[in-house]
């Protein structure tokens, strides 16, 4: 069976995984998006705090993706709960670094000019700091987006939804004729889910960002 | 030691006034601004001039309270401000810094309107003060409202910095180094228009320089400012070029203290000179009984509307073989209006035929000639009248007993 058959044979279940491939990303990086720019906002103008919470981010990231799933079965069970909070914290380093960073590269002067105007702390903050730091912030979440498409096929070893499921129904047949399909069809449809998000916020950054700083 | 700058009887109402300002550093011995008094009269141009690191730009600063004061009052319109929400008094606060700091997200429009949406005005107010004060600032409201500040020169965002500093109509506005990054051409204009634009506005302004020039040239009055914020002297530019109140305050002014106080008298302020004139349709026997009549080597011809059109000498007039008297002699050069500095009359009457400058009204008609001598004559009325007012200032002071004019210590 070629893997056209295959796929035209199972092709309900594929367009099943990926929708469910999809919102499983898709909750978990909107989920970074708002804890990571609310840290980056929390400790952008601090040492110590940013410090840390850059330092625990990325030691997120190290963790073998394969423990850290196993890990949160004890107290998640298994399913899609485990694989949101572990994709979640995976995700967090791009976009509070990248928070972080937008913010911290704003040119004072912008800033101090804004303060001088009489535009208060949270003022300044939403209206010219986070808006001026926004094209930064955006491509920190689409990096985080990639990232987590592919780390969330692993989580089909818990039982998560999406394409991780095919893949690992192929590595459990190898030798069959029907492996190389199982597997070639997940990362295919990996590769597909991984476009529709980094079109998406491509999309989405160039709608989002002033033409004055485009 | 006291570190008072205080002003006479003969200015305004004071709008600003700094009572023992001081602002210390953690880790540094010395306070940058160190029991500062000083008094800006309302309505005019302060320029606090210094040396890099003398506190100048600390103390403008703290007017706002961008940087706080560590002890000190600071009265604003009779208001003790001091403890004010900070936010309240910058909206009333015009603040225009060197790099201007234009929100590159948002287009002119929108960083003009800044203020006013701050001081909840209604949109059509708002829209109205956009237009008004982009034609205030020379700017087209059509073309450049929706513009963004990278698609702008530098001395348009200047511009813009400026409008967006008025949007709120303050009556004080604070301004960092305004035209410090602007190149030189560009910078003399854009002051030109300031001044002409601060004529009709008539705001208190506080202004920091490094540049003495630029002091002179903006200032209705100066502080000269020694590390530590302390004032040097505090008086007019002619004072201060006149009679600096010390060896700091000279080496300050630097060389050619004597050619930038041409920079503070214009033209039309002098006594201009009498010269032989012909009309265009007399011949060369006009000419030479007019130099006959005077002590001068040429004359001036004039056209039917009496503006100038040739010099012509008695040599010019013997070798012209009978030619009409608008076709022999040399083209009249170094042409200045009434309102032209005696540093612009000089510059034109150095490298002029006959070392004079013209002087013509806006229409072009012969009013007189500026030479030499009265630009020497000029100078030292200037420095007799400074000495006078200095000595005056003396005695005074001493009779008072009390210190109230930085020019003594």
């Amino acid at each position: 069976m070629s893997l056209w058959e295959f796929i035209e044979g199972r092709y309900d279940d594929l367009l099943q995984a990926g929708f469910d491939h999809i919102w499983l990303v898709g909750l978990s990086v909107l989920l970074c998006t708002v804890i990571g720019v609310g840290l980056g906002v929390a400790t952008y103008q601090t040492n110590r705090p940013r410090e840390i919470v850059l330092a625990v981010t990325s030691t997120f990231l190290t963790v073998p993706s394969f423990a850290l799933f196993v890990l949160l079965i004890p107290p998640l069970g298994i399913g899609a709960p485990p694989v949101i909070l572990a994709l979640t914290m995976y995700g967090l380093l791009p976009v509070v670094r990248n928070t972080i960073t937008g913010l911290r590269e704003v040119d004072p002067s912008i800033v101090e000019s804004a303060k001088g105007m009489g535009l208060g702390r949270a003022q300044r903050l939403t209206k010219i700091e986070l808006p001026l730091a926004w094209p930064v912030i955006v491509t920190g979440v689409r990096v985080s987006a990639l990232i987590l498409v592919g780390i969330a096929t692993i989580g089909a070893i818990v039982d998560g939804p999406g394409y991780g499921e095919f893949i690992f129904n192929g590595l459990a047949r190898v030798g069959s004729p029907v492996a190389v399909n199982l597997v070639l069809a997940g990362m295919i449809g990996v590769i597909v889910v991984a476009i529709i998000f980094d079109v998406f916020f491509a999309v989405i950054a160039k709608l989002t960002t002033s033409r004055g700083i485009r | 030691m006291t570190n008072f700058g205080t002003v006479d009887g003969t200015a305004g109402r004071i709008m600003i006034r700094l009572e023992n300002l001081r602002k210390e550093y953690p880790k540094e011995p010395k306070p940058a601004v160190d029991d500062l008094t000083l008094e800006i009269p309302e309505g005019e141009i302060v320029i606090l001039v210094g040396p890099s690191g003398c506190g100048k730009t600390t103390t403008m600063k703290m007017i706002n309270r961008i940087i706080e004061p560590t002890s000190g009052r600071i009265v604003v319109d009779d208001k003790d401000v001091t403890h004010e929400d900070p936010d309240q008094l910058r909206r009333r606060i015009g603040y225009v810094i060197q790099q201007i700091g234009l929100f590159p997200h948002q287009t002119i429009a929108e960083n003009i309107a800044t203020v006013p949406k701050l001081l909840g005005w209604d949109a059509k107010r708002i829209d109205a003060r956009i237009d008004e004060l982009l034609e205030t600032v020379s700017m087209s409201p059509a073309t450049y409202r929706n513009r963004y500040p990278k698609q702008l020169s530098g001395g348009q965002r200047q511009r813009v910095g400026v409008a967006r500093a008025l949007s709120g109509d303050p009556a004080v506005m604070l301004m960092d180094e305004p035209f410090g990054a602007i190149d030189p051409i560009t910078r003399d204009r854009l002051q030109n228009e300031f001044l002409r634009l601060q004529a009709e506005v008539r705001k208190t302004i506080v202004f920091v320089t490094h540049d003495i020039d630029e002091a002179i040239k903006m200032g209705d009055r100066i502080a000269i400012l020694e590390e530590g914020s302390r004032i040097a002297q505090y008086d007019t530019p002619e004072q201060i070029l006149t009679a600096p109140a010390s060896d700091f305050v000279a080496d300050f002014i630097g060389a050619g203290a004597s050619l930038k106080r041409l920079n503070l008298s214009r033209v039309r302020d002098i006594q201009l000179t009498e010269w032989p004139t012909v009309a265009r349709n007399a011949d060369g026997a006009a000419v030479l009984d007019a130099l006959r009549a005077s002590d001068k080597g040429c004359a001036l011809v004039l056209d039917e509307q009496r503006r100038p059109c040739r010099w012509v000498s008695a040599a010019d007039v013997q070798r012209g073989d009978g030619r009409a008297i608008d076709e022999i002699g040399l083209p009249p050069d170094a042409v200045v209006e009434p309102q032209a500095t005696l540093n612009d009359a000089l510059n034109e009457l150095i490298t002029a035929n006959y070392s004079v400058a013209i002087v013509v009204d806006a229409a072009g008609v012969y009013q007189g000639i500026v030479d030499i001598d009265h630009i020497n004559e000029a100078i030292r009325g200037m420095r007799t009248a400074a000495r006078a007012k200095a000595r005056a200032g003396l005695v005074e002071d001493r009779d008072e007993d009390l210190l109230t004019k930085g020019t003594t210590t």
